[in-house]
């Protein structure tokens, strides 16, 4: 692995020496940027757009690609979910983009697919999603459930023991799937109907004193009761408000939150929080040099100290040095013989591992626990092996006989019980 | 096997007189790697083990529950506190040290804790001996009763009582003595509290089973087969988990079974192409089965004969059935105080709601009470009311003097942009009150947009002073947190406030006769443009303080507004305009309603939502003025 | 005395109809699948979808403009229309794929089984694999196209009946119909109501039946379809508010008292007049999603309805051909804006980003536009064509609303 690894190394500055003198003359190769700049998911995305350009900067600086230099394309979708749809297909045929970094919402996610699987283009989708879905045409560089989720349940089960399950989300598709897989598998696991208590609220919900009353009062049979929160956003804030102001610790009721991570703590009184735990795939406290090296050049490139990283941040920038990698050695950019390339692609990752692209186009990633500190950093508690990406989780029955191998089978929806492919193109 | 050895040399190195601990020196030894990686499910021998070495093993445990221990390069333990590293073995000073921080997760730390705790009781410090019994009493032990049982009387009456409790409910779930666990179940009986019931319902926790015969169990009742509780379909699935029955052959295993015995382009005579209708699938089906190809699946007539043959029971896990009367009994006393306490929380909650709703659509209330003009821009006023609270607070580190400034100059801040927005705006729309509706809501994107780019899209704290946080408890199931109580007070305030600014002031006796007849009051020597622009002023001034009460409990986004402003509209438009209790009215109605939408389905509060706007719609069409209807010459115009 | 007709007796229809005939000619013109491919798909999307929304305009002015009812919820009928034929649009696709796969199975599916698969495959994603009641029609395009009229037409007629009996108007009833699209919304966004929740229902650029035609020449298709359907809405509205049923309509809505004293059946005109409004918004949404490829609840949430009222405002209301202007102009505009194309303004010490400051400016626009030009752009055609409004300036003569005032008297 290490020596495949520091060929690879040399091999491209090799190729930054060779032809570092001519960079700057090719044709540039464009990348497009899928961010929502304005609307309510512009804060997200926003840090993305620049982690993309931080990226493309430092490439153009070692020397572009393929003796080319690199250019970003920015657009703005602006939170507006058909607005996603359009602006990928501009970006495909009027920019004529090799690559797309971009989306952060399930929903986003689903509005672009249908495009770029018609223009065959070519997506790098940085967030942490339900699953059940493999495109061609999708590298997905965040989490799968089974990379966050089902290990962040088990480590609640067996390392704070926790018996009775209150699952907490805003109402859209991320917590529904999320819940729905976390609920067969709890079951599978011998817990009672009875003790797992589901609720969904709708998105910047404020009032939370009814909820927080229903999860306390959970606890009457005599069992450990633990939260795990799929809330979004600014929800958090009155719901960790609310659990504080009812007099309830991390020691008495945890709350494993998958959508809480720096920088929706940067900035907020995190007194509240403090021993509430998140899983990720990172955390800016991961201590590995490359994880230092990176926060440094953020910082700098940011122009600002109190920046903090996050999970997305790090899928985002696995992506674009996994494109990278695959497109050398492709030898081009067309989509094809990059997807082709890609798989078995090794980046090391900044928690001090390595991140493989499986060929179900998702990655390997270890999964990591954190406990809230003071500072708005995590403490963390737990890091396991990197874990492969499944597409289709195990713990649904309808989804278990589902597979998803785009070099192998050249399918994305492979029902492994009928040997056949369901559908070549996502389900959008 | 070095580790020690190096550990040795590192002690005799210091050459100091060591008072050193060689029994936790074996234990660290041997287990490095479990303290450093240690799991809640295994750690605890190893915890006993280093408790058991001495003082300097507890001062250890201590300080790796408090996640003050670093382990260094070559294996050694140190205490690291304010800056200055010890060594945990010997108690030397290490100076210069790095040690890598060991991180325990809450689950090992309350292991931890719960091994210091038996010393805790008995410590001279009170505060340690009431940690020590919440620790107990958030996971308690059969040694732990031991403990408290033998420890020396508690001398303050509030932790006596504590420890009291905490050695019932611990006597309920570990005593030996049956004798003893009904007593202390009596003992506390028809109390409400959360850890009561915890102790109760794991005795009274029930499984089903079916069996031929009465079996030999602690049987809480027997069921009979098509009762509401227990239908046959729950009979049917009980016998077959139990195996007794063989499972009903679903469709997949039909369709499966047929596939597989294809032959020759048909099934059981019946042809491959014609099995897309479900009685061809039967008919083929039980071919094979004639054939003897595929096993007979259970049918309904084995069913009744397998119901028939058994008897249905539940039956309690604890095998005393005097301690499980005792609890029922308990418990049956209690139930209907709880309902009657979940009503009451319910009611603070509704009553909560309520008056935030009234907060915030008190001055909506006003300027259409006197206008009879909608402004959209209301809810970025309250929106402007938080993120003046939010200001104040950046520059002032005192919470309460914070709270105490912001208040006014929130007050002060959205009574100025109202009359701004009164005198540059709405004046020269008067009579047009459609328009002055379209023309406030482009203020309001404006107002927004340009928190936005202030403020940033994230959301801001605006945090509470100390003695606003935590809740008001009554036990354990009513409870309101402090904020929401201030938030209540608050709303009754500005109720007085309003109430007299109406009823005794010179304003308010000319804002009525405005209200009245614009043309009447105007005749009568009052400017009632004048009028206008200070209500207008007024009612904005409330909803800045509205915002920085929101603030406190939710938080603070330029979308704040927006999620309050469509339920200020409602609450005036039910409660009827005009009058300062046909919101209070409205605002009750709404905050209630939605509670108890809320409580009927708990896993859904978007759908109380809905309901709650449907409900409105409709209730509009049958009460279009209101709850308190306007009555006289104002009405008509 | 002899009528003229109806075209002659309002000239701006041909016009706008000549404009419309030479745009959809220049764009077809220009469009990669039939011509010279200066104007890529994705802007023939956005001219396609610039004229749906057109046509809700011209529903909204019927309403507002002409009938006085600022309704604030006419966007929940635009959506109802996406939702009702990307039902059909969702379903029909997922039908093939899922036939297609179960075919390879040794044993032909049942109807049942065909159904359960769509069901699992089009709500897998948010957990569910039942078919909901609200699908029962989905399978076939005529009973969905039949829905895509009935469904907004009834809500509307069941709402304004209720709405005009208890003689709910004004502020009151805006806040009333905001309401019903905030309710409608929020009920949408369940995931238990079977429209998929937050998710919506995607991939509805995907015609059924028509794979092998590329998205290119679809678009243009679409195009076509929403010119026409701008079109005929615009003749049919102008011809509804000319004559006599048009002088009553624009009667309730400058004194509603008087004239249901003049023995009108006021509530009668309302109702056909609200319902005719709400199925033409539909056919739009119909149209317009097809060519977005994604609906979800977030697009009936009260906002987009203010902005349709917003455009109507700044084209000029009681004027279709202003609503026309204004949908055009504006949502053009703000997706100009928006999109970070606009060069930036570089004041000394700021810059002005127009991603950030768009709103601002749209909102103090609209400000203006409602206090200085009541009648929006159009009102420049009307001072061309030499109708001038009242000098409504200077102080009441009188205590009571609508008196003369200084300059009137004057006058």
């Amino acid at each position: 692995m290490m020596t495949k690894l520091s060929a690879m190394l040399a091999l491209t500055t090799a190729m930054a020496l060779a032809t570092g003198a001519m960079a700057q003359e090719g044709e540039p190769i464009k990348i497009g940027v899928l961010h929502s700049l304005s609307g309510t998911m512009a804060i997200s995305e926003t840090t993305l757009k620049d982690t993309v350009l931080m990226m493309v900067e430092q490439q153009n600086a070692k020397g572009g690609l393929l003796g080319r230099p690199l250019e970003a394309v920015v657009v703005d979708p602006a939170s507006d979910w058909p607005l996603f749809a359009e602006k990928a297909r501009e970006l495909l045929t009027v920019s004529e983009v090799d690559a797309i970094f971009g989306c952060w919402t399930s929903v986003s996610r689903k509005s672009v697919l249908p495009v770029i699987e018609e223009l065959n283009g070519l997506l790098f989708y940085p967030v942490q999603y339900e699953g059940e879905e493999s495109s061609k045409n999708v590298i997905y560089t965040g989490a799968a459930p089974n990379q966050q989720a089902i290990p962040a349940v088990d480590y609640m089960a067996e390392e704070l023991g926790v018996e009775k399950w209150a699952l907490l989300g805003t109402d859209y598709v991320y917590p529904r799937t999320t819940n729905n897989i976390l609920d067969a598998y709890l079951k599978g696991k011998g817990v009672a109907e009875g003790d797992i208590f589901v609720n969904y609220t709708p998105f910047g919900h404020s009032d939370w004193s009814k909820i927080v009353a229903d999860v306390v009062a959970l606890g009457a049979d005599g069992k450990k009761v633990g939260v795990v929160s799929t809330i979004n956003g600014d929800a958090n804030v009155g719901f960790y408000k609310e659990l504080a102001a009812a007099g309830v610790s991390a020691d008495d009721i945890p709350v494993m939150a998958f959508s809480v991570g720096e920088e929706e703590l940067a900035g907020l009184d995190t007194a509240n929080l403090v021993g509430h735990l998140a899983a990720w795939n990172y955390f800016q406290t991961a201590e590995s040099d490359a994880n230092t090296a990176f926060i440094e050049e953020w910082k700098k490139f940011i122009g600002d100290e109190d920046r903090v990283t996050n999970d997305p941040m790090e899928a985002t920038v696995i992506g674009f040095n996994a494109w990278v990698a695959a497109v050398e050695k492709a030898g081009t950019t067309d989509v094809d013989p990059v997807l082709d390339a890609i798989v078995g692609v090794e980046v090391p990752n900044l928690t001090g591992g390595t991140a493989t692209v499986l060929p179900n186009h998702h990655l390997t990633k270890p999964v990591l626990i954190g406990e809230i500190r003071e500072d708005g950093q995590f403490d963390i508690v737990s890091q396991t092996e990197p874990v492969p990406g499944d597409a289709w989780t195990d713990f649904l029955p309808e989804s278990a006989k589902l597979d998803a191998d785009w070099p192998g089978k050249d399918c994305g929806m492979f029902n492994t019980e009928t040997n056949s492919c369901v559908q070549v193109q996502s389900n959008y | 096997m070095i580790r020690p050895l190096i550990a040795l040399l590192v002690a005799l190195c210091l050459a100091a007189p060591v008072a050193a601990n060689p029994a936790l020196e074996a234990v660290i030894a041997d287990n490095l790697e479990g303290i450093e990686k240690p799991s809640r499910r295994t750690v605890e021998p190893l915890v006993s083990r280093i408790a058991a070495t001495g003082p300097e093993g507890l001062e250890l445990l201590s300080a790796w529950a408090n996640r003050a221990l670093g382990v260094t390069e070559d294996g050694r333990l140190l205490i690291v506190e304010g800056g200055t590293a010890t060594d945990a073995v010997t108690g030397q000073p290490v100076p210069g040290a790095d040690p890598k921080m060991l991180r325990p997760n809450s689950g090992v730390r309350g292991v931890i804790e719960s091994a210091l705790v038996a010393g805790e009781i008995a410590s001279p410090d009170p505060a340690r001996r009431a940690a020590a019994l919440a620790s107990i009493a958030r996971d308690g032990t059969a040694e732990h009763l031991e403990a408290l049982r033998t420890a020396a009387p508690e001398q303050e009456p509030a932790l006596a009582a504590q420890r009291m409790r905490v050695t019932n409910l611990l006597a309920i779930r570990f005593d030996p003595d049956p004798a003893a666990r009904v007593a202390a179940i009596e003992g506390m009986a028809g109390d409400v509290g959360l850890d009561f019931r915890a102790a109760l319902n794991p005795l009274l926790a029930t499984t089903r089973i079916a069996a031929p015969a009465e079996p030999q169990a602690n049987i809480a009742r027997e069921l009979t087969v098509g009762d509401d509780d227990f239908p046959r379909e729950a009979a049917i699935a009980l016998l077959t988990t139990q195996g007794t029955l063989q499972p009903r052959l679903t469709p997949a295993d039909q369709r499966n079974a047929l596939a597989a015995n294809i032959v020759d382009g048909a099934v059981g005579g019946i042809p491959v192409a014609d099995l897309s209708d479900q009685a061809a699938r039967d008919r083929a089906y039980e071919a094979l089965e004639a054939a003897g190809t595929v096993s007979p699946a259970a049918t309904e007539a084995e069913a009744d004969a397998a119901i028939k043959a058994h008897r249905f029971f539940e039956t309690y896990a604890e095998p005393n059935s005097d301690v499980t009367d005792a609890a029922r009994a308990a418990q049956t006393r209690a139930q209907v105080r709880l309902a009657a306490m979940t009503g009451i929380d319910l009611g603070l909650d509704a009553l909560s709601l309520a008056s935030i709703y009234f907060l915030a659509a008190i001055g909506l209330a006003i300027t259409f009470g006197v206008m009879r003009v909608i402004n959209m821009a209301h809810g970025e006023f309250i929106m402007m009311g938080a993120y003046t609270g939010y200001a104040v607070q950046t520059m002032i580190a005192n919470r309460t003097l914070s709270l105490a400034v912001a208040l006014p100059l929130a007050f002060a801040v959205t009574f100025g942009a109202g009359v701004l927005l009164y005198r540059l705006v709405i004046r020269h729309l008067a009579n047009r009150p459609l328009e002055t509706l379209l023309a406030t809501f482009g203020v309001s994107i404006a107002l927004q947009q340009l928190a936005k780019n202030i403020f940033g899209t994230q959301a801001r704290p605006l945090t509470a002073p100390a003695w606003l946080e935590g809740a008001i408890t009554v036990n354990d199931v009513i409870s309101i947190s402090s904020i929401r109580v201030a938030i209540f007070v608050l709303a009754l305030l500005f109720l007085g406030l309003f109430l007299f600014i109406m009823k005794r002031t010179r304003l308010g006796l000319e804002v009525r006769a405005v209200t009245q007849n614009p043309g009447m009051a105007a005749s009568m020597g009052i400017n009632p443009d004048r009028i206008a622009m200070m209500t207008f002023g007024l009612g904005s001034g409330i909803a800045g303080i509205a915002g920085v009460a929101i603030g406190l409990f939710a938080q603070v986004t330029s979308e704040l507004g927006q999620q309050y402003i469509v339920q200020s509209f409602m609450t005036v438009v039910v409660g009827g305009v005009g009058t300062i209790w046909g919101t209070l009215a409205g605002a009750g109605l709404i905050g209630g309603l939605s509670k108890v939408i809320e409580f009927m389905n708990p896993a859904n509060t978007l759908a109380a939502q809905t309901f709650m706007i449907l409900f409105i719609i409709i209730f509009i069409q049958f009460r279009p003025r209101g709850i308190i209807p306007q009555r006289g010459r104002a009405a008509e115009a | 005395m002899t009528r003229q007709p109806f075209i002659l007796r309002n000239p701006s229809i041909l016009v706008v109809l000549a404009l419309l005939a030479v745009f959809t000619v220049t764009v077809t013109a220009l469009s990669q699948a039939y011509g010279s491919g200066t104007v890529p798909t994705s802007t023939v999307k956005v001219l396609g979808k610039t004229l749906c929304l057109a046509l809700a305009a011209v529903a909204m002015d019927l309403v507002w403009g002409y009938l006085g009812i600022l309704s604030l919820g006419q966007m929940a009928f635009f959506a109802l229309g996406g939702y009702l034929i990307g039902q059909w649009l969702m379903y029909a696709r997922t039908e093939g794929i899922v036939a297609a796969s179960l075919a390879q199975n040794p044993i032909p599916p049942t109807p049942a089984e065909l159904q359960e698969g769509v069901a699992n495959q089009i709500f897998g994603v948010v957990g569910s694999s039942d078919l909901p009641l609200a699908w029962s029609f989905a399978h076939s395009l005529p009973l969905q196209l039949l829905l895509v009229l009935a469904v907004p037409g009834l809500l509307a007629l069941a709402f304004g009946w209720l709405a005009f009996r208890s003689r709910v108007n004004g502020v009151y009833l805006s806040i009333l119909t905001q309401a019903m699209t905030l309710a409608l919304a929020l009920w949408l966004f369940q995931n238990d109501s079977g429209f998929r929740g937050n998710n919506g229902l995607s991939g509805l650029q995907n015609i059924p039946g028509l794979e092998a035609v590329d998205q290119a020449t679809l678009s243009v298709w679409f195009f076509w379809a929403s010119a026409l359907a701008l079109a005929l809405a615009y003749v049919l509205a102008a011809w509804v508010v000319s004559g006599k049923f048009g002088s009553v309509v624009r009667a309730i809505r400058d004194d509603e008292t008087r004239v249901r004293f003049l023995g009108y059946p006021v509530e009668g005109f309302k109702l056909v007049v609200f319902t005719l409004a709400a199925m033409i918004t539909a056919i739009a949404g119909a149209l317009y999603y097809p060519q977005a490829g994604i609906i979800n609840p977030a697009e009936l949430m009260p906002i987009a309805s203010i902005y349709l009222a917003v455009w109507v405002a700044i084209g000029g209301r009681g004027r279709l051909y202003g609503a026309i202007i204004g949908a055009v102009v504006v949502s053009l505009l703000s997706s100009w804006f928006t999109g970070g194309r606009a060069p930036s303004i570089h004041l000394p010490g700021y810059t002005v980003n127009w991603v950030d400051w768009w709103q601002v400016a749209l909102g103090i626009s609209f400000v203006l536009v409602t206090l200085f030009a009541p009648k929006g752009i159009a009102g420049i055609f009307d001072r061309l064509s030499g109708i001038l409004p009242p000098q409504r300036h200077g102080r009441d003569l009188g205590p009571d609303q609508g008196a003369l005032q200084e300059q009137e008297a004057k006058a």
